[in-house]
């Protein structure tokens, strides 16, 4: 183990930090890691378990193809080396929610390892963050401290979910870093449909290996760990206190000591974990129950081929394909389901740079508003692609758009009927429009003069005035080309 | 590198060991014993051997991703030392 530096008369700015993340995401198998039982669970606890679960001996692990399939597909996602053969390993532990004492995980040969995956910074600017490893394990069970004052209470429901751990090199600079890698792998396992990525309910979970040096310091600086930020603002403020403690520390003339600390987010701060809680020996060595986990040439080969298109492939199509702008493209393609529902209503018709605007401003404030995902929105992208179609054939106003998208929200009708029914339909009949556009170049010949002596400007109050006479339902282009040629004709 | 008494009792309280002095001395001989075995192993090359993590070198079998009906529930908790009808009960684990 280095020792730290001791550079007490360093100036804060010339401290860089080092960051490391362990992220854990529990998979959406069927069923659990080792075991042919279900892997949803509701709220009766201990209703969703075998003898193996319940660490009763006798029992065998039988492993579960989905999880090395999934793993798999996540090391591929984030260009690991996938190892032909790895190995479990038991890692030795005691704790009630853990009945056989040991958890299978994998140790020194874990199936995937050496890849990477590239972060987007606030400047624009790529970063890529080193992967060292993503191992498979499973979970424990659920222990709870604070129903009964003298007893903890454990529910195995949990117990033997299969969990993938992904391990980053030590190359995140900054509590923002962290927050782009943490969405980005959140972004990733959704679009492989191996995890919900949901933080706060725990299926991501993230602990952080932290530590600083000064600049030009090529040694790591000792490392605290921090655990129990269960979301992804939680993890950033997590950082940001460390780092300004670890900081101040040395900045005293203190020195950081190795340690694991627990995040409060009610506090704000970080408490020091009891010594018991910390005590690790894990003593691990390969599991003697299950042979070592082959990945032949045909899976791997199968698994690639199965893989969807990930985010970062669609959002550069989005831009190049349907040429729309960079955070246009970053927007649309932030879940799998929102640039399904885009392209979807791309493939009924709609343009896509119409289509874009419509769901980045109008479709995403009505899910923030709703706090519902693009799954429950009510307007289905072949309703949605009717309306922007209105709207491209100009048969309805901008505005009138909006209307309508309003009362499709809570009407199942198409956007021509609702159209019609609100009477939004534009007029493009010219030998309606002449007519009114004669009446108020005739009333205003003061105006006409200025606009041929350059006054320009003045085309928004001829067309308002036509916009006012037909209630709005004049084509307001069509309005403006006559204008323009009747000035024309009459000059 | 030898086993003391202290490695002995390290270990008993990682397995959650309670040991006489005389069980400490009869492990710590024991060991002794084994890593001397293990010194005499050490003397062979093994550069070019890799480690042998199972006897043998049969692949995992993977299992269909389904469910089948779970332990029922009251089965699940019959064998327990001390429970509740929904839970396992121990003595309490923090403070």
């Amino acid at each position: 183990m280095l020792e730290a530096p001791s550079p007490a008369d360093v100036p804060a700015a010339e401290f860089e930090t080092v960051i490391g993340l362990e992220v854990h995401a529990q998979l959406l198998t069927a069923s659990k890691a080792f075991a042919p039982v279900s892997n949803r669970f509701g709220n009766q606890p201990n209703t969703q378990v075998t003898p193996l679960c319940l660490g009763h001996p006798g029992t065998l692990p039988l492993l579960n193809e989905n999880l090395v399939n999934y793993i798999v597909k996540m090391g591929l996602a984030t260009h690991c080396q996938i190892a032909p053969r790895s190995i479990f390993a038991r890692k030795n532990y005691f704790y009630p929610d853990m009945p056989k004492g040991y958890q299978i995980s994998q140790f020194d040969k874990p199936i995937c390892h050496d890849g990477h995956i590239d972060i987007e910074l606030e400047d624009g600017s790529t970063k890529r963050i080193r992967i060292k490893r993503i191992h498979m394990e499973e979970d424990a069970g659920k222990s709870i401290h604070d129903q009964d004052p003298q007893n903890t209470l454990i529910d195995l429901n949990r117990s033997g979910t299969p969990l993938i751990e992904i391990v980053t090199e030590p190359d995140i600079s900054s509590p923002a870093e962290a927050y782009a890698y943490l969405v980005r792998i959140k972004q990733i396992v959704q679009y492989l449909g191996i995890c919900d990525g949901n933080m706060e309910e725990g299926s991501l979970r993230c602990d952080a290996n932290i530590s600083i040096r000064p600049v030009g310091e090529t040694r790591l600086g000792t490392r605290t760990e921090l655990k129990n930020m269960n979301s992804f603002r939680n993890v950033e403020r997590a950082l940001i206190y460390e780092i300004e403690r670890q900081r101040n520390l040395v900045r005293a003339g203190g020195a950081v000591i190795q340690q694991t600390l627990l995040w409060d987010a009610n506090k704000m701060e970080t408490r020091q974990m009891r010594s018991k809680e910390e005590a690790h020996d894990y003593r691990y060595f390969p599991e003697p129950d299950i042979p070592p986990v082959i990945v032949t040439p045909e899976m791997l080969q199968e698994l690639q081929a199965s893989l969807p298109e990930l985010p970062e492939d669609r959002k550069k199509r989005f831009v190049v394909a349907m040429e729309l702008p960079l955070s246009d493209a970053e927007m649309l393609t932030d879940t799998r389901e929102m640039a399904d529902y885009f392209e979807a209503v791309c493939q009924a018709g709609a343009n896509a740079k119409l289509a874009a605007n419509l769901i980045i401003t109008e479709v995403r404030r009505v899910l923030n508003e709703e706090g519902v995902s693009i799954g429950r929105f009510p307007v289905d992208p072949a309703r949605l692609a009717g309306l922007l179609s209105l709207r491209q054939a100009d048969t309805i106003s901008s505005s009138a758009m909006q209307t309508i998208f309003n009362r499709m929200l809570e009407d199942a009708g198409d956007a021509a009927s609702i159209a019609r029914s609100l009477n939004l339909v534009q007029v493009s009949d010219t030998s309606f429009l002449e007519p009114l556009v004669d009446q108020i170049l005739a009333s205003n010949p003061d105006k006409v003069n200025a606009y041929r002596n350059g006054k320009t400007g003045l085309m928004g109050f001829f067309v308002g005035q036509i916009m006012q006479q037909s209630k709005g339902k004049a084509n307001p282009k069509l309005v403006s080309e006559l204008i323009t040629k009747k000035i024309n004709e009459q000059g | 590198m030898s086993v003391t008494r202290d490695d002995v009792k390290y270990m008993a309280n990682l397995a959650r060991l309670r040991l006489t002095e005389s069980e400490i001395d009869m492990y710590q001989k024991d060991m002794n014993k084994i890593l001397e075995y293990m010194e005499q192993l050490n003397q062979v090359n093994t550069d070019d051997v890799e480690p042998l993590e199972h006897v043998l070198e049969l692949p995992a079998r993977y299992r269909p991703d389904t469910a089948e009906p779970p332990l029922q529930h009251e089965d699940a908790l019959k064998n327990a030392p001390d429970a509740d009808s929904d839970y396992f009960r121990v003595p309490r684990v923090i403070d």
